[in-house]
């Protein structure tokens, strides 16, 4: 019988044979943020073990470095400088490929890794970090790992993983007016719920998927950790290939060519077997936002929300009884319309150019509403904020009342200390709508990033497609 | 690493789907670069009513006797999803956990347990609602007792069988340092790259092209 992608990436991979399912599998790429990143390397550090292969490991700062103009390591959480300094000192002395605070390819990790050409399709790539999944999106099996599993991955090169199941998802069909990746992949994870994919490697597929440019791929492998999957992969094809080429730490020439040819394989063999397939029809999919405090707690942009009388079991009705609670919305209540306090367009899973090009569509030539308190929007990278620069979408989200920062992850969670305030409801390009997450019991409504502008231009939930 | 082998102890049920690790360790309770001083942070937006003061909610199950002294929680599905932050499992070992049952748990979530010495135990749901219902009948006499090697848990008067990895239970049993189990496999790894830059030259590429 024939593989499947998956079934390919793993087998390239495997070192060792552990029995039970298990590998040991060689991992060609690590990336570390400061967050979570510090704790791995001052462990290693202490048990006297050594990276291996320290050209291959990236770090950069993300997660609680600030976002504000003319930032540096000082960060409104006082205790957040210590996981920057602690990263800069750690990160140089082991010798690893640091993108500091000031350094031009610093950013989101997830962002900088594409962008840098540092994932390349066919790698094994992982991060402690749950949205490494991201990565997957150019044909890579890249994964969110612990930091003592990033320790173990820094000091052997290998990890040891049981191999998941495996599922394929098609989307057939095409994105109707105003439907992005992000209603995709919010759509999915609301009919299946967020334990959807759990105990799965996920293959995306489909012609909806192909028609997708590279950057929008992302958004649909960002959020698999959110289906509950162990990865989220999408066949590389012309429009990875052509994304891979010329990026920095991409192979070139001759080079280039060899490594195209191989991942031209990196596809399922016509008789390749899945343990679940999932068919969507796009035709299906309108702007989708969350309602709750999970990530398939979703619904159409012109829906009402459940009522937990509906749920399937106790355990589900006591989650969304709470969430109800948590997000002051009640069964049957509509959300388009529903006042906002703030808006926030950002994080791994929306920020890339296209994204703001998107949002500087529907913002150009008009106001955020004066009923908001704070509206954001925060660049995934450096070089993204640069190249937005010069093309001045940044003097229209500026015209429009926007706040332009620095990159990083911001306020997608409040590590560094910056927060939306007590109980706001904030319409969000991030992807997760966790309690507390956005600050202190902040509501957050995920949408695509241009769901959130088209909300921040009215002052309540909006229907992009409405606008006009 | 501690081990774990065989555990009798006090379980308490917070019967929920999708309970999250911004739920477990929220953001703001991880002020340091350190593995420890986490467990006062746990569950801090459902376990006080005021945070910052650190009062705490009576209504939630951990503030209560004798689940006070838990060790063992019984919990609903994808336990543990969402970020990835071992604090999670660092602040629920630093509090006293050893075990953590529910009918299915967050991938990364899993392995961190088991890198930590507590077991991330798969139960059906309807084991799991049936545990909690004996628990909480008599919390303090009715606990759960759990023996890995037969991978048994024994409670409400049944007994269950439970499926785990076999290196998983493997490093639960023996406290294995994972890292120094595979440094011995370093010829196999030096083997598969000799290989492997021959069949994959740009995968060792060392900076910038």
């Amino acid at each position: 019988m024939g593989r499947t992608l998956i079934d390919k990436l793993w087998d390239t991979h495997v070192v060792a044979d552990l029995g039970d399912g298990a590998s040991l599998l060689y991992i060609d790429r690590i990336f570390l943020h400061e967050r979570t990143g510090s704790v791995s390397l001052q462990e290693l550090k202490a048990k006297g073990r050594a990276v291996r292969h320290k050209e291959h490991v990236f770090v950069t700062m993300d997660h609680i470095v600030d976002t504000f103009p003319g930032r540096g390591d000082k960060t409104l959480m006082p205790s957040g400088t210590d996981f920057i300094t602690a990263t800069r000192a750690t990160a140089l002395e082991a010798g690893l490929n640091l993108f500091d605070v000031t350094d031009e390819r610093q950013g989101i990790v997830h962002v900088v890794s594409a962008e840098q050409g540092i994932t390349l399709p066919g790698f094994t790539q992982v991060c402690p970090d749950s949205h490494t999944c991201t990565l997957g999106a150019l044909g890579a099996l890249a994964w969110g790992i612990g930091s003592s599993e990033g320790e173990h991955a820094l000091a052997t090169k290998t990890l040891a993983v049981t191999k998941p199941k495996s599922m394929r998802i098609v989307f057939n069909g095409a994105l109707g007016y105003g439907v992005t990746s992000k209603d995709m992949i919010l759509h999915l994870i609301g009919r299946y719920g967020a334990a959807g994919g759990s105990g799965y490697a996920i293959t995306f597929t489909g012609p909806a998927i192909a028609a997708l440019p590279q950057e929008n791929r992302f958004t649909i492998c960002n959020m698999a950790v959110e289906f509950g999957a162990f990865a989220g992969v999408i066949p590389p094809d012309e429009t990875t290939f052509e994304y891979v080429k010329g990026r920095s730490y991409a192979p070139k020439g001759a080079a280039f060519d060899t490594a195209v040819a191989s991942w031209r394989l990196l596809k399922d063999d016509a008789d390749a077997a899945y343990d679940r397939e999932i068919v969507v029809d796009c035709a299906d999919i309108v702007p989708t936002i969350t309602w709750g405090t999970s990530p398939g707690q979703t619904l159409r942009i012109d829906g009402a929300v459940p009522n937990p009388i509906d749920a399937k079991d106790a355990n589900t009705r006591a989650a969304m009884d709470k969430a109800l609670e948590y997000m002051d919305v009640a069964p049957g209540q509509k959300l388009e319309g529903l006042a906002i306090d703030a808006a926030f367009i950002g994080s791994c899973t929306n920020s890339r150019l296209s994204d703001l090009r998107a949002v500087a569509a529907v913002v150009k030539g008009r106001r955020v509403s004066p009923n908001l308190k704070k509206a954001v929007i925060v660049p995934g990278s450096t070089q993204v904020k640069r190249a937005a620069e010069r093309e001045g979408l940044h003097d229209i989200f500026k015209a429009s009342g926007f706040e332009w920062r620095e990159s990083g992850c911001s306020m997608c969670f409040n590590a560094g200390g910056e927060s939306m305030g007590e109980k706001w409801r904030v319409v969000s390009s991030t992807n997760r709508n966790f309690e507390n997450r956005q600050g202190p019991k902040t509501r957050t409504h995920l949408a695509s990033p241009t769901t959130v502008a088209a909300s921040a231009l009215i002052g309540a939930i909006a229907d992009v497609r409405k606008l006009g | 690493m501690e081990k774990f082998v065989h555990l009798k102890a006090i379980a308490a049920p917070l019967l929920r789907v999708n309970i999250d690790t911004d739920v477990i360790i929220p953001s703001r309770e991880m002020k340091g670069v350190s593995k420890t001083g986490l467990s006062v942070g746990m569950f801090a937006n459902w376990r006080y009513t005021d945070v910052a003061a650190r009062a705490a909610n009576p209504e939630f199950v951990l503030n209560r006797a004798p689940f006070d002294k838990a060790q063992i929680l019984l919990t609903g599905d994808n336990f543990g999803c969402g970020s990835s932050r071992e604090h999670a499992v660092w602040a629920m070992k630093e509090w006293g956990f050893r075990a953590v049952i529910a009918p299915s748990f967050g991938a990364i979530y899993y392995g961190n347990c088991v890198r930590n010495g507590i077991l991330p135990m798969v139960l059906p749901d309807e084991a799991v609602c049936a545990i909690a219902a004996w628990v909480e009948q008599a919390p303090a006499m009715n606990q759960v007792e759990i023996d890995l090697p037969t991978q048994k848990v024994y409670a409400a008067g049944v007994v269950y069988a439970f499926s785990i990895g076999d290196s998983d239970k493997d490093m639960l049993l023996e406290g294995l340092d994972p890292i120094g189990v595979t440094l011995k496999r370093d010829p196999a790894i030096q083997a598969f790259e000799t290989k492997d830059r021959v069949m994959r030259p740009w995968v060792y590429i060392n900076g910038p092209a």
